[in-house]
């Protein structure tokens, strides 16, 4: 265990030179900053410093913290690239997956989803936090025993060979990949918008704040941005509502207030004769009860808590951990930590939605502030259209994109344009980050899985790392452009992306720690099948007009090929014969924290 | 480094055997609040508590605090049971 050893060491090292000892401190005096950074803005504001200034130095200075931190935290040791030196303490780790975990998807669009769907898109709120209960009970301790660099690394150890390996960066090339292509779609909208540059442009500018975060000190830097990164955007999230619910309702906690929002919203429906309440529980459009709705709820929250438990920048994070304890814990905190903004979008959408029908629905559309037509400007996000010509605004003629809500609440609700350019702050750190983590899980699964371990195993460090980087920035290329040509939402490139995970790796990752019979020609027929079939569905329904089946739609591809992946695994495994002794006597060994990892006779590190 | 293997193979079935009890009672849990609460949402809305229509409100916060006390519980019993069986790391 070579590596851990490196891992001790680095520990010792890193305390001396007192920046593991100051965490507190220094994160602290960070998050101060960017609070005072907001006030001095806000004073700016007030002396009539323009908007297109104001949101300038948000995009760009927060851009460079980031930018500074990933420079210092530059590396050249292997360990500290793929793995951060294993030394980050639980409660940073729980920030750094944090925001690892929100995204575009997260921070712009969830709060507009409920906004628009109501009750039934509470399945991504449920979806997007259950789903570390699995991690916790199901992987990351055991995947923290074993201790090596990525998710494939498991696979293949587990399921002896190559062929177990491919198929799992297959799966996590294909999900991430198209995470990816989200976030650069929300990274592209922000910059857009804040910068007043063409969308095209604005994606390839995001890109170099990814880049810049990610390349030199790999995982180590990733996670040391991460960390400030989840400070800005929840700040950046939590700020507006609670403003809102104190003018509103006079407490400054809106996931308590909110309840009266939802009255007022139901009140304000059946005067504008909106017929699907907000509140109401799997409504169609024409508001009754629909089992097509109630079945697509349960089968995505299904599917995105089990891709939870399977996309692979979420579980390398708690390889990340000094111990097995620690990666318990850390998945306690980083619960934690994403709950405090997934509780919070709930009353987000109430408010939001609350402001648009009492003081946008009914004006005269001559005299709609200005930024209905800032955002109209951004793709085609805001549409006005006076269908009836009467020049009052009626809520069928006001179309918005479920994607820009959160990003112009603060517009919408008169708060200052500093709250705006926090907002854009707080979105594009949620972008970043996730880019970054999803990019890192990506180049290091093809410079460790495919380049280190099957073609070329003599590769000194210096030749990986090399490889590594240079992977790095041809993935960012590809999936900044692939999301230049706005390839769909970017909830739905996010939920798609859960579902190829869950459909391709739960399986094999679950039942090789809990299932010791389970053999490699098991495994890799189950995430060939389960993969194969999610992907087919996917596919055809989305390009192919191929009816839905049983009317899942395809967001929920995986509540197919999970099954599937499952039973497969189990016929196949039992069909051939048991793992070898070698095999069994390294499983038990994952399952207790204490002591070495057994050999299993492939070559480790 | 200590041997994970000094664990009696009795011991080790043991150990194994509570853990996997402490996970299946989690899980039945995650079950009930993942889709026991919220598949009831619309029977459950007829109930209001602070303007929150409380089929809403499980699925929108309700089982979100569950998911993070399950969390927090399974780090806490798990630990112990490593201390109790001397398997937790130094």
């Amino acid at each position: 265990m070579a590596d851990m050893n490196n891992g001790d060491s680095a520990v010792k090292e890193q305390v001396a030179s007192g920046f593991l000892g100051n965490l507190g401190k220094i994160y602290g005096g960070y998050a101060g900053g960017f609070i005072g950074f907001v006030l001095v803005l806000a004073v700016l504001e007030q002396m009539g410093v323009s908007n297109a200034i104001l949101g300038y130095c948000f995009v760009f200075l927060t851009i460079g913290v980031y930018a500074y931190i990933g420079i210092l935290s530059r590396t050249a040791d292997l360990s500290e690239y793929y793995v951060a030196g294993r030394v980050v303490p639980p409660l940073y780790n729980g920030m750094a997956t944090g925001a690892d975990w929100m995204s575009a998807a997260s921070f712009i669009s969830m709060a507009g989803g409920l906004y628009l769907g109501g009750f039934n898109n509470l399945g991504y709120v449920l979806g997007w936090t259950g789903g570390y209960v699995l991690v916790a009970i199901l992987l990351a301790p055991y995947l923290r025993k074993f201790g090596q660099f990525t998710v494939p690394d498991f696979l293949g150890t587990r399921y002896e060979g190559h062929a177990a390996r491919i198929c799992g960066v297959v799966v996590l090339f294909c999900a991430s990949f198209t995470y990816i292509v989200a976030q650069c779609f929300g990274i592209g909208i922000i910059t857009s918008r804040f910068l007043g540059i063409e969308f095209e442009i604005a994606i390839f500018v995001g890109l170099l704040g990814i880049l810049v975060c990610s390349m030199l000190g790999g995982m180590r830097a990733v996670t040391w941005t991460q960390v400030a990164q989840y400070i800005i955007l929840i700040i950046a999230y939590l700020v507006p509502v609670v403003w809102l619910s104190t003018t509103r309702y006079g407490i400054p906690i809106p996931e308590l207030t909110y309840g009266q929002a939802l009255n007022d919203i139901a009140q304000l429906e059946a005067k504008l004769g909106v017929v699907k309440a907000h509140a109401g529980a799997f409504l169609d459009a024409t508001g009754k009860f629909s089992w097509t709705e109630f079945n697509n709820f349960w089968a995505l929250v299904l599917c995105l808590m089990v891709g939870t438990a399977s996309l692979p920048h979420i579980l390398m994070r708690y390889f990340t951990t000094p111990n097995v304890r620690d990666a318990r814990e850390s998945v306690a905190w980083s619960i934690f930590f994403i709950f405090l903004l997934y509780f919070t979008a709930p009353a987000y959408a109430a408010f939001a939605k609350l402001e648009v029908y009492q003081n946008v629905i009914g004006q005269p559309i001559a005299s709609l502030p200005a930024w209905v037509q800032n955002w109209a400007q951004v793709g085609g996000m805001l549409t006005i259209k006076d269908a009836n010509a009467d020049g009052i605004l009626q809520l069928a003629e006001f179309g918005i994109n479920q994607d820009i809500i959160v990003l112009a609440m603060p517009e919408i609700a008169g708060l200052p344009y500093v709250i705006s350019g926090l907002v854009a702050a707080g979105g594009l750190a949620a972008a970043l980050s996730t880019a970054d983590g999803l990019l890192l899980a990506i180049a290091n699964a093809l410079s460790h899985d495919i380049y280190f371990k099957m073609i070329d195993p003599k590769a000194n460090a210096v030749r990986r790392l090399t490889v590594a980087r240079a992977l790095l920035v041809i993935v960012a290329l590809i999936a900044a452009a692939v999301a230049g040509t706005r390839p769909s939402g970017i909830i739905q490139m996010v939920a798609w992306a859960f579902s190829l995970a869950a459909a391709g790796l739960f399986a094999p990752l679950v039942l090789g720690i809990w299932w010791k019979r389970t053999t490699k020609a098991g495994a890799v027929a189950g995430m060939i099948c389960g993969f194969g079939l999610c992907l087919y569905y996917l596919i055809m329904t989305q390009y192919f007009a191929m009816p839905l089946w049983f009317g899942i739609r395809n967001i929920s591809c995986a509540l197919f090929g999970m099954p599937v992946a499952f039973i497969v695994t189990f016929v196949v495994s039992l069909m051939t014969p048991a793992p070898s002794q070698q095999m069994q006597e390294f499983v038990d060994s994952i399952r207790v924290p204490r002591g070495a990892v057994a050999e299993t006779g492939s070559i480790r590190e | 480094m200590a041997d994970g293997n000094q664990l009696s193979p009795e011991k080790r079935v043991e150990y194994w055997q509570r853990t996997s009890k402490l996970m299946w009672t989690i899980l039945v849990l995650w079950f009930v609040f993942s889709f026991g609460f919220p598949l009831f949402a619309e029977q459950l809305n007829a109930i209001k508590i602070a303007g929150f229509p409380l089929g809403f409100y499980m699925a929108a916060q309700g089982s979100l605090i569950a998911f993070v006390v399950l969390c927090v519980w399974n780090a806490r019993a798990q630990n112990k049971l490593d201390r109790e069986f001397g398997v937790a790391e130094d």
